[in-house]
């Protein structure tokens, strides 16, 4: 017979750490809350609920908890299925399974059936650290917001995800969340802001705005602090919704300030940052523009607040790319 | 389970047939508006076809969004030509909807979409989603507490897609059982016979293996394949889901046809055209 081993307090094992992680709580308890107002919500998650915290919501409602296995593209065709029944589906893996893996099934069945499907991709961009280039999504918002009838969501953090996923029940087409991996520093408290569409700005500046999404506004609200303890006027929008994009808010930007920096945890082709360049080109302002994110490259390896630091996306790096935009 | 009661009669039989005619004349006469179309595809499946919209499925004429009906779709979404003329004569679409097939604008296009047309219960056109929607769809009436069957019909060539079998596990793992899978066994696909371009048997054997029920049929014998569908639909005991392998020949009811894979796509001029008409109007099947 094993006898019990005695580890370390220190040692500490994936699932049961998750279990305590008050950061993953955010999207299982804002699924809750939409059963308890009575939508036909159904969850379901490919092999990670322990990443996703899907575990949460599985407990609670295990009849509206579906586990698909390692079966991602299953996942979403079925998840389209179900929504013809009248189903609320949310189904969530990795952003670079989701994103790119899964692209043609979320094209075919869920964006041109137009069918109230919700995705959400997690740990997004670089997060997953030393995990790798399989594990990062830095193409995901490009691959997504390219499907006509998507809309794409990309939260600051746990509350305004929770505040979009509310949101959802009353929004017909079909979503792409793309959301951080549940250790993200916070920007909101409960009951953030989030309107599908709608920019929220947080500072209005005449010589810069920075204008991000998802994880690195955190980082650009703290840069915009250093930037203006160096008498620079700064702005900085949070842009949730990638696609529909709010025009005005980035036309509004582009005529108060000087230069506009967009900030995201992905390829500089094709995210927020071309999709702000595409209103700019489109309205014919002389505005300039700088994309700054990963510079259509495979990212390293290294623990995340590494990878943050070597890429600029943290707050010191995002003010250095800044100044250094300003300066010339 | 009773055989001889699952049997249809022969006035059943004989209308079955007619239904199944009109599909292949039908399939010819919207290809020529076309000027090029899936006839072969068409004539493997059209007693398949048949049997289930006008005998085994739920359905209520003119009520093409039913919440109880039962639900078919295709894996092999270029056989949509075939199916767009029974879903006028069930008065889902408008049969003028036929007339415009594929012309600008026309709701009706060489693979289905459920945006578009009334009675397509899901749209299709890249193989191998199908029997992943169809899954969605048994679990959500299950969960929402309906007992409508979901039938999806899949070609042989589309065993090679890898998510046909991420769907088969899931089906079975979660006793799926008011799901019937259909694979039209015609043995071709576009670049030849699926045997040579990436064999798929034994098919029963990994159905089986995948934990369905199994169940094998002469796709055309219009008696056995209502029998078998008709139990299967009827079977409230089963506990899991259901695949009939349906034998079929590839171009059924036009002998040239049945002879060269070529047809799985083409187009057919007036004259030859005619001649195939006749042949069905001739030929029993």
């Amino acid at each position: 017979m094993a006898q019990a081993q005695v580890l370390s307090p220190d040692s500490w094992q994936y699932r049961a750490l998750n279990a305590v992680n008050p950061g993953l709580s955010y999207l299982s308890d804002a699924l809750i809350d939409l059963v308890k107002a009575g939508h036909p919500v159904v969850a379901g998650s490919a092999d990670l609920q322990y990443s996703n915290g899907l575990n949460r919501f599985a407990q609670a409602y295990p009849d509206r908890y579906v586990q698909f296995g390692i079966s991602e593209q299953n996942m979403v065709s079925a998840a389209a299925g179900l929504a013809t029944t009248g189903m609320m589906p949310f189904v969530a893996t990795f952003a670079s399974f989701l994103g790119l893996l899964c692209c043609e099934q979320i094209r075919m069945d869920v964006a041109y059936t137009r069918l109230p499907v919700r995705l959400i991709g997690h740990h997004t961009g670089i997060s997953l650290g030393f995990y790798g280039t399989s594990h990062h999504a830095t193409e995901d918002i490009s691959t997504m917001r390219a499907l006509a009838g998507l809309t794409v969501v990309s939260p600051a953090d746990g509350p305004q995800l929770a505040s979009a996923i509310k949101a959802s029940a009353n929004w017909p087409e079909p979503i792409y969340f793309r959301i951080g991996r549940g250790r993200d520093p916070q920007v909101y408290a409960d009951g953030a802001p989030f309107e599908f569409g709608r920019a929220i700005v947080h500072a209005e500046g005449s010589d810069l705005t920075l204008i991000a999404c998802g994880i690195t506004l955190h980082g650009a609200l703290a840069a915009a602090d250093a930037l203006r303890a160096e008498g620079l006027s700064v702005g900085v929008i949070d842009m949730p919704t990638i696609k529909p994009l709010d025009r005005d808010a980035v036309l509004k930007a582009a005529g108060q300030s000087r230069l506009l920096m967009t900030v995201e945890e992905h390829n500089v082709l094709g995210g927020l940052g071309s999709a702000v360049a595409e209103v700019l080109a489109d309205a014919g302002t002389g505005t300039r523009l700088r994309r700054h994110g990963i510079y259509d490259e495979y990212s390293l390896i290294a623990p995340p607040t590494t990878l943050y630091a070597h890429y600029k996306l943290d707050a010191a790096g995002i003010a250095d790319v800044a100044r250094e935009f300003i300066k010339h | 389970m009773r055989l001889g009661q699952d049997a249809p009669t022969s006035g059943e039989i004989a209308m079955l047939r007619d239904k199944a005619r009109h599909i292949r004349l039908e399939t010819i006469r919207l290809i020529e508006i076309a000027k090029v179309g899936h006839y072969s595809s068409v004539f493997s499946c059209a007693e398949i076809f048949a049997a289930l919209y006008y005998d085994v499925m739920r359905l209520r004429r003119g009520e093409p969004h039913w919440p109880d009906r039962d639900r078919f779709l295709m894996g092999k979404g270029h056989a949509a030509v075939g199916l767009f003329p029974v879903l006028a004569d069930l008065d889902f679409i408008g049969r003028d909807m036929l007339d415009g097939y594929t012309r600008l604008g026309s709701p009706l296009g060489d693979h289905p979409d459920m945006t578009k047309v009334p009675g397509v219960d899901f749209s299709s056109g890249s193989i191998g989603h199908a029997l992943s929607n169809g899954v969605g769809m048994a679990l959500g009436g299950r969960m929402s507490g309906r007992d409508f069957n979901v039938f999806v019909m899949l070609g042989d060539g589309e065993m090679q897609e890898g998510q046909v079998w991420e769907a088969a596990l899931f089906a079975a793992h979660n006793r799926l059982s008011r799901l019937v899978a259909i694979v039209d066994r015609n043995g071709y696909q576009l670049d030849g016979k699926v045997d040579d371009v990436m064999g798929v048997e034994s098919l029963p054997d990994k159905w089986r293996a995948f934990g369905w029920e199994v169940h094998e049929v002469d796709g055309h014998n219009l008696s056995a394949l209502t029998a078998l569908l008709r139990r299967l639909r009827a079977d409230d005991a089963r506990a899991r889901p259901a695949c009939v392998i349906a034998r079929t020949i590839k171009g059924k009811g036009v002998s040239y046809m049945e002879t060269e894979p070529g047809w799985h796509l083409g187009y057919l001029a007036p004259q030859d055209a005619q001649s195939a008409v006749d042949e069905i109007l001739s030929r029993e099947i």
